[in-house]
């Protein structure tokens, strides 16, 4: 495969696990967020949180897996967006610190403080790194201040503060709404009863914000934001160097590959329509359909924002040139290949063996499996 | 501006989260295995006191894996936010493994402790035996890719830098998944966590022999761990990764550091086995030898010398020497990529880059340096011999003390006459912590023992880290040593409190301490329904 395909391939794959991320780590973080809320007492919570005992460990290594991925094949975005991030990432990080203890001390010990104490813990690591994530993707759409020295050291210049605009805080509304619908439409096909009413609200609620903020984002990038453009050509074979390029800004810039590629406006497109399907199947009570509706829903919304900034990951806001492109942000292409052979080897077992686990633990978890299961559950 | 403030704070933060997050790896390496033992033998026997032995073992193996997986996170952060330059320079081949890691390991170790823990009724008992292989097989497999990527930073092969691209790219993938370096170390780290485990398993069966309850729950789980232990006691001794040192040119300086070998000794050279380094003087104050020894471990011949400190200076001298050639030549490259005089200058000198780099320490400007620059980066090739020389002797200690440990507690269990050696009982339950102490010191050995380079000969550690200010630093430390602090304290409090507790955590009423068991009126630590109430 040639080093241009390949380089394309990884964007679409970085997409796919990150997408993956959002669907599967994102039904437990939704559950974290929505848990003080849909649980009103401790069996209840222990019911809510059970739905995803088995599954959130194996779920939280696509995030582990995206991170890896970005590192192996654009080594220069992961050096630079997690170091220039770098108190979003401890922020991020910390928040996720209270999930692994969260799910499994929590009901080793009785003592209600000691219990809420750590779902509050659950409700943190559920909710604070969509909103980071999402943050982190408002500020990618409107470039980031950093640039690279002679030897492709990188130095942020901008503070921690300035990550929380009123685009990139947007940004991050829509994030915390669409992992959380994920967790409440999940939630519908596992619990029944005063839970199962709980989430349901909520999986509408969350819908209707999501495609509020969506939209509004949608217009404040259109007409409100400065895209960038490469204006000098691009070999997309040669080998990767930033600062081999020039790049410009112009107003309205993201809209330019929705004129490109006429096949790009499906994407937004679906995922408006999954969003207003996760409305109709929750109050249909569809739970199944509703939950695969959000899932196509994160999927369309981490879509447009790639579709919009391709072939741009990370634009530099304050040394234009700087800015990381697909083309010249990635690994050699003996590594690319690599890490694409090792994709296709292992991305259908995990598949497969995951779906697995799934179906031998499906069915509701009840308030009453809770308590006769005491010791063995969490 | 990379400061040595900011340099020193990097690494103190990398090293804080590193040795913190190994607490937490070797007892998950070990203890699953374990658990694949415990539950063989209930699929063969169909006893369900090994059931029994599974599931409260499992437990403390569950408290103990999410601090794993949740100091886990940061390791993977990190690289990115304050090792960027790193992650920059070799993630075209440090990468790669990591992603493998997720891929072939994490997710069948993360996938199968779920069903571990939750499947036991709904799966049949050979597809809970499967799971709870494949976790472990996962668990060690994620060793086997962290260990690969940490054998190519000691020793860097099948890779080459690109001035294009201004890094290392990889060129030969199979040569760094099996260089030699990286295997030794991996049979080494996981052997060193299977002992973890035994001792973590016999030391809390001897605390229950001793207390005269769960006997015959003990009794299983001591004479498995007794097994269990001494081979992998022999194994971390005999495929210490201290074989894998000689292999090649990038562990000799490790090797002669932590040997405060300072002259080049005739071959087979003696084995230090106790010292006084004297760093300035360049000299041991007080030494005692064994002939031959060091040199038959070291290179499996007796013909093959081992160079000491003093000889492998003057050669780094030669090539940090050279280095400012590649370094100067590497420069202008980059500022006119189709300089012919400068491409051939750097062609010829390209071998030793990274020892020119050594001197971006004490200057901007490699081509002004100084003799005293040349001579500090000289002696800083070497790392500091005394912390190096006891951490790597108290660590052999440690393994052969737990030779002898695991001897007895084998022969005993052979013999089943342990429940009558008080002593044997005594010194396993206080040696429960000894083997965390040996593999935090092998950490220290190993990758202190690499310094002054992240990359051995390829990429200094000084120019390595994030350009962020030290106060970033400081603030992140204060909040991983606050954040760490209090879930040890969480998480040794459960161990304990499940530990003491013993199999009566599990709930089925047939062992110490609960209502209908028998044993309870002899012990009698806890009333009726007392630990039910607990829970």
């Amino acid at each position: 495969m040639d080093y241009e395909t390949l380089k394309l391939v990884w964007w679409l794959l970085v997409g796919v696990l990150l997408v993956g991320f959002a669907i599967m780590d994102g039904h437990d973080m939704g559950m974290g967020v929505l848990l003080p809320f849909v649980g009103r007492n401790d069996l209840e919570r222990r019911a809510v949180i059970n739905t995803v005992a088995p599954h959130w460990d194996g779920n939280q290594v696509w995030f582990i897996t995206a991170g890896g991925a970005i590192f192996a094949a654009w080594p220069l975005v992961y050096a630079t967006a997690f170091s220039g991030f770098y108190w979003a990432m401890m922020a991020a990080l910390w928040a996720l610190f209270f999930r692994p203890v969260g799910f499994d001390y929590r009901s080793k010990i009785k003592h209600p403080l000691w219990r809420s104490t750590w779902d509050w813990g659950l409700f943190i690591g559920g909710a604070v790194p969509p909103i980071i994530f999402g943050v982190a993707f408002g500020n990618l759409l409107q470039g980031v201040p950093f640039h690279f020295d002679d030897i492709l050291m990188s130095t942020y210049t901008g503070s921690f503060w300035q990550l929380l605009n009123p685009f990139a805080l947007l940004a991050g509304v829509v994030s915390l709404g669409m992992i959380t619908l994920q967790g409440a439409t999940y939630l519908m096909m596992r619990t029944e009863g005063d839970i199962y009413r709980r989430v349901r609200t909520a999986s509408l609620l969350f819908a209707v914000l999501t495609i509020a903020a969506f939209a509004l984002a949608g217009v404040w990038v259109a007409s409100g934001i400065d895209g960038y453009v490469i204006t000098s050509a691009v070999d997309p074979n040669a080998l990767p160097d930033p600062l081999a390029k020039t790049v410009s800004t112009a107003a309205g810039a993201w809209m330019g590959n929705y004129e490109k590629y006429g096949w790009a406006i499906w994407v937004p497109v679906a995922a408006f329509a999954a969003l207003a399907a996760s409305i109709l199947f929750s109050r249909l009570h569809q739970a199944g359909a509703a939950f695969w509706s959000s899932s196509l829903a994160n999927a369309g919304i981490i879509g447009t924002a790639g579709v919009s900034m391709f072939p741009f990951v990370m634009p530099s806001s304050t040394d234009p040139r700087s800015s990381l492109t697909v083309y010249d942000a990635v690994s050699s292409h003996l590594t690319l290949g690599l890490m694409l052979g090792a994709t296709v080897i292992f991305m259908p077992l995990i598949v497969f063996y995951t779906s697995w686990a799934y179906k031998v633990m499906w069915g509701k978890v009840t308030t009453e499996y809770v308590a006769a299961n005491d010791k063995s559950v969490y | 501006m990379l400061t040595e403030e900011l340099v020193d704070l990097s690494r103190l933060q990398f090293a804080v989260t590193a040795l913190y997050h190994f607490l937490f790896v070797p007892l998950t390496l070990g203890l699953a295995f374990i658990l694949v033992i415990m539950e063989l033998t209930y699929v063969i026997t169909d006893r369900p006191i090994y059931k029994d032995m599974v599931r409260f073992w499992g437990k403390l193996f569950g408290i103990n894996f999410a601090l794993g997986v949740t100091t886990g996170i940061t390791m993977e952060f990190q690289f990115g936010t304050n090792w960027a330059y790193y992650s920059h320079y070799v993630g075209d081949i440090f990468g790669a493994p990591l992603a493998i890691e997720g891929l072939m390991a994490f997710f069948l170790e993360s996938t199968f402790i779920g069903l571990f823990f939750f499947g036991w009724d709904r799966l049949s008992k050979w597809q809970h035996f499967m799971v709870t292989v494949l976790m472990a097989v996962g668990s060690n497999l994620s060793a086997l890719w962290i260990l690969i990527a940490n054998g190519w930073m000691q020793d860097p092969i099948g890779a080459e830098f690109s001035f294009v691209t201004m890094r290392m790219e990889m060129t030969d993938f199979w040569s760094i998944v099996f260089n030699p370096t990286a295997q030794a170390k991996f049979v080494h780290t996981v052997s060193a966590g299977y002992v973890t485990a035994s001792l973590f398993v016999l030391g809390i069966s001897s605390y229950y022999l001793l207390k005269g309850r769960d006997l015959d729950f003990a009794r299983r789980s001591f004479r498995i761990a007794a097994g269990f232990g001494f081979a992998s006691a022999l194994s971390v001794i005999v495929l210490g990764d201290e074989s894998g040192y000689t292999v090649s040119e990038s562990q000799q300086a490790k090797m002669a550091a932590m040997e405060a070998m300072w002259e080049t000794e005739p071959a087979p050279a003696g084995f230090t086995v106790f010292a006084l380094p004297n760093e300035a003087a360049q000299r041991n104050d007080y030494a005692l030898h064994i002939p031959y020894v060091l040199g038959l471990i070291g290179t499996r011949s007796l013909t093959e010398t081992m160079p000491g400190i003093k000889e492998i200076k003057e050669r780094n001298r030669e090539r940090i020497e050279n280095g400012i050639l590649a370094v100067t030549a590497l420069e202008r490259l980059r500022k006119n990529r189709d300089d012919a005089a400068a491409l051939a200058a750097f062609e010829a000198s390209r071998a030793d880059l990274g020892f020119g780099l050594l001197l971006k320490k004490y200057t901007v400007d490699v081509s002004a340096a100084t003799p005293e620059m040349i001579q500090q980066a000289v002696d800083d090739t070497i790392p500091r011999v005394a912390p190096l020389f006891w951490s790597f002797r108290l660590m052999v200690a440690l393994g052969f003390a737990f030779l002898v440990l695991f001897g007895f507690a084998l022969f005993h269990s052979v013999k089943g006459n342990f429940i009558e050696k008080k002593w044997l009982l005594r010194w396993a339950l206080w040696f429960i912590p000894m083997p965390w102490i040996a593999a935090e010191l092998g950490w220290v050995v190993a990758e202190y023992g690499r310094q002054p380079w992240t990359i051995y000969g390829v990429l200094p550690t000084h120019i390595s880290v994030s350009n962020l200010t030290p106060g970033n630093i400081y603030g992140s430390l204060a909040g991983f040593v606050g954040f760490y602090t209090a879930l040890l304290i969480v998480e040794m409090y459960l161990m304990t409190k499940y530990a003491r507790q013993g199999p009566a955590s599990l709930g089925t009423g047939r062992y110490f301490g609960e209502s209908n068991h028998g044993e309870q009126a002899a012990g009698g630590a806890l009333p009726a329904g007392a630990v039910a109430d607990k829970l």
